[in-house]
């Protein structure tokens, strides 16, 4: 595939611009096997920014590396972007498809548009942030573990099934493109959810909610969860971090720890 | 002397229970078990008291004696077993309720605890219930005077088995040597291979030890099952419980399970082991989740599985992201992503009606591996009523998976791997002769570790120290002592399926593989012959 080398700059998390030499691939028509053999082999190497031209619907890429490279992406990732990653940043400059971030270690991916279902699929570290929405059951069985939180920012709206079996991490939605009234479209909200929290911009219809979760009201370490997260958000895709986190956002959090504790007649 | 207490707890005065505003009509907490004490031969040294997690044995402080409680008894034997002077006898109460055919007394039982406390019934290994064991209504074959049988003990017998894809075809190119200035030219005598194998697991004999988390079981039991698979040339199964730090010397010999709750998976995980299995289904529970319950996740336990300790660890019923044969496939290729293509992938999917057809779809997914578990397999809790009644028998699934692969042309693109209550070396020729490549075992790896399958296994207070995290019961496994009497179980059986295999006149286990002119059924009604495609004895 044809290679090239040149410098540019990247956004990496969190210390901002940084001026790079980036390999660039041309990825367009590359079997997915073979392109991501490619990234492995730069990142060995040492290369610390990959970018992938004309990439549509290769899957795995960035599957379990675990440098700290930085790939941009310029076109459309397939399915699974980053899983198992532990450590790179990916940024993609347009919308990524389903299962991004699957059971994702570390590091961070950045959307410069929509993502589709199950992103962040039992993702146990590092974050992802979603310029506009994403599709069904995002979050899904998220767990945090002793340092390890694992945070999802979407700017627009989700589907159904938003963090459910949620074991822990952070998921904010922000809802932008709600007008002014209409409630988050997304049922069954935390259903099963028995750790972490959602944070949810504008209106919330609670009778959608998972009967697992009630609304918790928001104390001080809450607010400066959403400064922290909004704001490298706001940072990321430049919008206006005062007038987002004017919100008003509801918090839902887990009732119990225990959803299942009676079942068992024993 | 002075009362002996046992975790915090005196029971001296104990004798007399407390029932409370329960209804005493329920007999829910009537013995199922009786416990005799042969007082002649009783010396009052209280092992039993002090051996029982239970708290079934006491010691009466007034008269100086020792004994019991009998309905807390689950009948797991550790107190017969070592009682120093064999005072002890368990036996099933046998007069408990009045006997009836259809509302036998477990019946009955079920339903007062079900009345008292609104639960699902829950329960531990395998299915208990009186189905046909298709193994012992089949009957393996020897040679008698047109072919000579082979003595194991004279000649070589070939027992190691590979676990993989393999190839299509060979593919050969002409050898080249150099040829000087001209450069190379073939050899004209010699082929060189350039057919590239797919990763196999070796396996020494075709046994493995099937998955069974650190959670579930304690760290010993797993230790156990990890020496004795490196000892012999086996791999063992981590469930879905995560590696633990002790279990990563033994990372050639490990197959790290990918579950619903991707539990522990992380990069050093994925690289650790030897193989990767996706759990999809399990024989014991068909179709539904795992939930080890908050009280048993602790500290290492949590540290392991990657969860907070105290937190439940819920897997769902189904992956969130496997909806459908092509979802399969799109978590099979990122784990050989994630690995390099170095490492096999199986997947364990439960025995279930259409099981023939869905073993296709998963070889066409890309499993290297299926490995199919019956429903008298075992597991550490599971809904009674799912135990019981969800599933079908291995011996029958694995008939129709390997006929239906055959059929298709694509058996040879995944190895079988058949679990489900395999209990003997019978048992296993049986089960390569029907077409399986291994077997899984699992409870008969935990009886040789002393489990007496007393089925509480979900109560954590197993009083062998398998199935339980208690410090004061697993120390009661040594896991040197556990690997050795499994070592010595698989070389047992290593030898009677040898001596089975000289017997019919053949010396590799390759030729014995879906062999079924080996096998003959008996009382076996012709749909049940058809089903495991198997002739009749007399035929
Ligand atoms: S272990 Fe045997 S001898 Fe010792 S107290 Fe119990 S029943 Fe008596
Ligand atoms: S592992 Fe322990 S608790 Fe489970 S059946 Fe065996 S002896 Fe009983």
């Amino acid at each position: 595939m044809p290679e090239q080398r040149l410098t540019d700059t990247v956004l990496t998390a969190p210390e901002g611009v940084h001026v790079v030499e980036q390999v660039v691939l041309e990825s367009r028509g590359v079997p997915y096997r073979e392109l991501n053999a490619r990234i492995h082999g730069l990142v060995e190497e040492g290369v610390s920014a990959i970018r992938l031209n004309g990439l549509i619907g290769q899957r795995y890429i960035g599957t379990n590396l675990r440098h700290p490279v930085h790939l941009t992406i310029d076109g459309v990732p397939g399915n699974d972007l980053g899983a198992f990653m532990d450590g790179p940043t990916i940024e993609v400059l347009g919308s990524a498809q389903d299962g991004c971030g699957n059971t994702m270690n570390g590091g961070a991916i950045i959307i410069h548009g929509s993502a589709g279902d199950i992103i962040g699929h039992s993702m146990r570290g590092g974050e992802i942030y979603v310029r506009d929405s994403v599709g069904y059951r995002v979050g899904i069985h998220m767990k945090e573990y002793e340092s390890m939180r694992p945070v999802i920012v979407i700017g627009g709206t989700a589907q159904h099934f938003l963090g459910e079996y949620m074991a822990g991490g952070i998921l904010i939605v922000l809802g932008t493109n709600l007008g002014s009234g209409v409630a988050h479209p997304s049922h069954y909200v935390g259903t099963g959810m028995h750790g972490g929290a959602i944070y949810l911009r504008g209106r919330v219809d609670t009778n959608l909610v998972g009967k697992e979760v009630g609304q918790m009201p928001l104390g001080p370490e809450d607010h400066l969860i959403l400064q922290r997260y909004v704001g490298e958000y706001c940072r990321y895709f430049r919008a206006d971090a005062e007038a987002l986190l004017r919100g008003p956002f509801t918090k839902l959090a887990p009732l119990t720890k225990r959803p299942y504790g009676r079942l068992y007649a024993y | 002397m002075q009362p002996l207490t046992h975790r915090g707890r005196l029971f001296a005065c104990q004798s007399i229970r407390d029932v409370g505003d329960k209804m005493v009509l329920s007999l829910a907490s009537a013995p199922a078990f009786i416990v005799e004490r042969d007082e002649t031969r009783c010396i009052a040294c209280q092992v039993c008291v002090r051996q029982c997690a239970n708290d079934v044995h006491y010691y009466d402080e007034v008269d100086g004696s020792v004994r019991s409680h009998d309905a807390q008894c689950v009948g797991c034997h550790r107190c017969v077993t070592l009682c120093p002077t064999h005072a002890l006898t368990v036996r099933t109460n046998p007069l408990e309720f009045r006997p009836h055919a259809n509302w036998t007394g477990e019946a009955l039982r079920n339903i007062y605890k079900q009345a008292e406390t609104g639960g699902m019934l829950l329960t531990g290994m395998g299915c208990d219930q009186p189905f046909r064991i298709y193994w012992d209504h089949m009957v393996l074959n020897a040679s008698q005077v047109t072919n000579p049988s082979i003595d194991p003990m004279r000649e070589p017998m070939e027992l190691v088995t590979y676990l993989g894809a393999k190839p299509e075809r060979l593919e050969f190119r002409p050898e080249m040597v150099s040829a000087g200035e001209d450069g190379e030219r073939p050899s004209g005598s010699c082929m060189a291979l350039t057919t590239e194998a797919s990763p196999q697991l070796e396996l020494q004999v075709p046994i493995m030890f099937s998955a069974m988390s650190y959670g579930s079981i304690s760290l010993n039991a797993v230790l156990s099952l990890a020496r004795a698979a490196e000892a012999a040339g086996t791999y063992y199964n981590t469930g879905e419980g995560g590696l633990h730090q002790a279990l990563y010397p033994y990372g050639a010999h490990t197959i790290a399970q990918v579950a619903s709750g991707r539990f522990g998976v992380h990069p050093q995980y994925l690289d650790t082991a030897a193989a990767l299995e996706i759990k999809i289904g399990q024989g014991a529970k068909p179709g539904i989740g795992g939930h080890l319950p908050g009280e048993k996740v602790d500290l290492d336990v949590s540290r392991t599985r990657m969860i907070p300790a105290g937190s439940d660890a819920l897997s769902p019923a189904p992956h969130h992201d496997i909806y459908s044969i092509e979802d399969l496939r799109q978590l099979i290729y990122a784990l050989k992503e994630a690995t390099g293509y170095r490492k096999p992938v199986s997947v364990k999917v439960a025995a279930v009606h259409n099981i023939a057809p869905i073993a296709s779809g998963i070889v066409r997914a890309g499993a290297d591996i299926v490995a199919i578990d019956g429903l008298r397999g075992g597991t550490g809790a599971a809904p009674t009523m799912i135990r019981n009644n969800v599933g079908i028998p291995i011996e029958l699934a694995l008939a129709a998976v390997d006929q239906r692969l055959r059929e298709e042309g694509i058996r040879h693109r995944a190895s079988l791997v058949v679990g489900g209550s395999v209990r003997n070396s019978a048992d296993i020729v049986k089960a390569i002769a029907l077409g399986a490549d291994a077997v899984y075992i699992a409870t008969s790896a935990l009886v040789a570790m002393g489990c007496h399958l007393c089925q509480r296994c979900y109560t954590g207070k197993c009083n062998w120290g398998i199935a339980t995290q208690d410090p004061y019961l697993t120390k009661r496994l040594n896991p040197d002592m556990g690997a050795r009497r499994l070592t010595n179980l698989l070389r047992a059986w290593s030898l009677e399926i040898k001596e089975m295999m000289g017997g019919m006149g053949i010396n590799s286990v390759e030729s014995l593989r879906g062999n079924r002119d080996h096998l003959r059924g008996v009382g076996l009604n012709q749909v049940e012959l058809d089903a495991l495609g198997i002739k009749s004895a007399g035929f």
